[in-house]
């Protein structure tokens, strides 16, 4: 059976100049970024690019063919209105490749004024299906969705072969479990979501203590887990905490873990996904050159073979010691994760 | 300004829903949204079901919107979104773009998770035929107040006033998690919580309620202290969401306070401070009770 395969571009996380550098060298075919501001949902502090760092990092992707994606995915609201259009007028000046957008009323905005916008909906866009990805192409012409972290292998088949434009999917990273876009467990915690402020769990919240029980993690006072002296700590993402339910304490929601597609990469190539993005614009620039070196070779050898494909164990392992947990899952594109 | 209990989130069993809005007939609520929004799998009420009981509210008076799924996934589940769109005798309340595609410029209500945050999402669901919308439950008085300057005409606008609030949704469902069991083999079991199940911190603190795939806010949202600020807002509707016991006492309370009367039922509803928040209406943290923080 002769099997049409398409290239799936590597679509990679920079949240900073050296970072960009990074996934450029090692073999992305796009890099996404954000302002530093709240128009993006990575906003944390010293991350992010400013006007002249943002130059600087298209003419080093543009001079070796890497395409420069630039993330405006949060939900402005109107005493802040202008910034978020600002941001639009700067990304139709600097000719981005692509504006990755999750708020209707922006979108919107661009459509009208900057028609020759490429635009992608974001995750944080909650597109899980073909009528939702329809009205965001009848109504703004977006030309690529990228597809939440809730769906199910054969349910990203069934969007792929009705969508109107080219499907994105997360291929390697920290593990959001809810719906992107529709979570609002971090403001409820702490006053900043994802969604307003472009932050979930927020740095400035967490505090650690040391007790006679363990260390423990607190967000905005919220114990989110103590930690025996044998166990590593994680970052008190609220999602990833242990909780109690009933009797039992345990992880409620998910473990800290890492999403990990090395294994399905044909399939997913095979099922026409258009590009493949890894997560991690607030992670160093050794973790973006690590896991885009990886993600490059893999990309490569189901290319090349995807009958034959099978992901070396040294991959694995070098995607591992940079995951969340040094665990990795396949997540919701995995039945049994549900 | 008119009262509205939203869709019920919980999995009850079908006796225990019909009951619910028989009585709820009498309530002194105008809207009643109904079906299910939460997940797929719960069937214990089917489509015909859910349109005996609209039939039956609206012959009462009440206006009846038929509510649709926040996650949208199989396509038997869409299949079902477009039977609920094309139902031809009540509006819809769209919770996914989905809906909005499907119900093609017909009259809906744009509901609270479709993020609506700014005047030109406003804008873009009333030009797409939204004749209401609900504000996303993390936005605060002040953003209201500044999009209400700005609404679009003949738009109403609703408020999640009071219950608890949904936080968030996932493929994974929390419920079956618990019982250690898969989702595919989840037997149901969140018809045995009917409040949800409280997921708590390691120091008992209420933080969350599981209810499926969806997890709420640990505490009810009780914004019945600002009714006077939403009628300068010129907020229109008040939503009440759906809990099994004490739900006539929760409708009478505000149903005073939207005529600027005290009553037991609402003293009763404000007395215990720490078992309710509104920390999202003054701009903070949801989970805060400002009016505890304050005295």
């Amino acid at each position: 059976m002769v099997s049409v395969t398409r290239h799936m571009d590597l679509v990679c996380p920079a949240g900073s100049l050296p970072a960009l550098k990074a996934a450029v060298d090692n073999g992305a075919d796009a890099v996404y970024l954000g302002f530093r501001n709240a128009t993006n949902a990575r906003n944390f502090p010293g991350l992010n690019f400013d006007m002249d760092e943002i130059q600087q990092g298209m003419a080093y992707a543009r001079q070796r063919q890497v395409r420069v994606l630039l993330a405006l995915n949060t939900f402005p609201q109107p005493a802040h209105w202008s910034q978020w259009t600002r941001a639009v007028d700067e990304a139709a000046e600097l000719a981005v490749d692509a504006v990755i957008m999750a708020d209707p009323g922006l979108m919107r905005y661009a459509a009208r004024h900057y028609p020759q916008l490429r635009l992608h909906l974001s995750v944080q866009g909650s597109a899980t299906n073909r009528h939702s990805i329809r009205f965001y192409f009848e109504e703004f012409g977006i030309r690529q969705v990228v597809l939440p972290r809730v769906l199910s292998l054969s349910q990203v088949r069934q969007v792929i072969a009705t969508s109107p434009v080219d499907v994105e999917v997360f291929g390697f990273g920290s593990l959001c479990i809810m719906v992107e876009g529709r979570c609002a467990l971090s403001s409820y915690v702490t006053g900043e979501s994802p969604n307003t402020c472009g932050v979930c769990s927020p740095a400035r919240a967490v505090r650690w203590e040391e007790t006679p029980r363990g260390r423990q993690s607190r967000l905005n006072g919220v114990l989110i887990d103590r930690y025996q002296h044998h166990e590593a700590a994680g970052y008190p993402t609220l999602c990833k905490g242990r909780f109690r339910v009933g009797d039992n304490v345990f992880y409620a929601m998910e473990e800290p873990t890492s999403l990990n597609t090395l294994d399905i990469l044909p399939e997913l190539m095979k099922l026409g996904v258009a590009a493949v993005k890894v997560e991690g614009r607030q992670r160093s620039p050794a973790y973006v050159a690590e896991v885009t070196r990886v993600m490059r070779a893999a990309l490569d050898a189901c290319y090349q073979d995807p009958h034959n494909y099978q992901p070396h164990a040294d991959w694995q392992a070098a995607l591992d010691k940079v995951s969340e947990g040094q665990s990795h899952t396949l997540g919701a594109l995995h039945r049994p994760w549900h | 300004m008119k009262l509205s209990l939203g869709p019920i989130l919980y999995y009850w069993h079908i006796d225990q829903v019909q009951d619910f809005y028989s009585q709820a007939k009498n309530w002194p609520v105008d809207i009643v949204y109904l079906g299910e929004v939460v997940c797929s799998k719960r069937r214990e009420l089917r489509l015909l079901d859910w349109l005996k009981i609209a039939d039956m509210l609206e012959a009462a008076g009440k206006e009846v919107v038929l509510s649709t799924l926040v996650l949208l996934e199989a396509e038997s589940e869409l299949i079902t979104l477009q039977k609920i769109c094309d139902n031809g005798d009540f509006k819809v309340e769209a919770n996914d773009m989905a809906a909005v595609h499907l119900i093609n410029s017909r009259p809906f209500v744009a509901g609270p998770h479709l993020n609506v945050y700014n005047t030109s999402s406003l804008e873009l669901m009333q030009e797409t035929g939204a004749i209401r919308w609900v504000m996303p439950v993390e936005l605060s008085a002040k953003t209201l107040g500044e999009l209400q300057a700005q609404r679009p005409a003949g738009l109403e606008t609703e408020v999640f006033a009071f219950g608890r609030m949904p936080l968030s949704f996932s493929a994974r469902c929390f419920t079956a998690r618990a019982h250690n069991v898969a989702k595919d083999q989840c037997e149901l079991r969140c018809i045995d919580y009917p409040h949800g199940m409280p997921l708590q911190t390691q120091e008992d603190q209420e933080l969350f309620t599981i209810n499926g795939i969806q997890l709420q806010s640990g505490l009810p949202t009780n914004l019945l202290s600002e009714v006077d600020t939403m009628q300068d807002l010129q907020v229109d509707v008040l939503r009440l969401s759906p809990q099994l016991e004490g739900m006539e006492e929760i409708v009478m309370a505000f149903d005073a306070a939207r005529r600027g009367e005290q009553s037991d039922a609402g003293n009763a509803l404000l007395a215990a401070k720490h078992e309710w928040c509104n920390g999202y209406w003054h701009g903070e943290a949801g989970m805060l009770n400002i009016n505890a923080v304050l005295k």
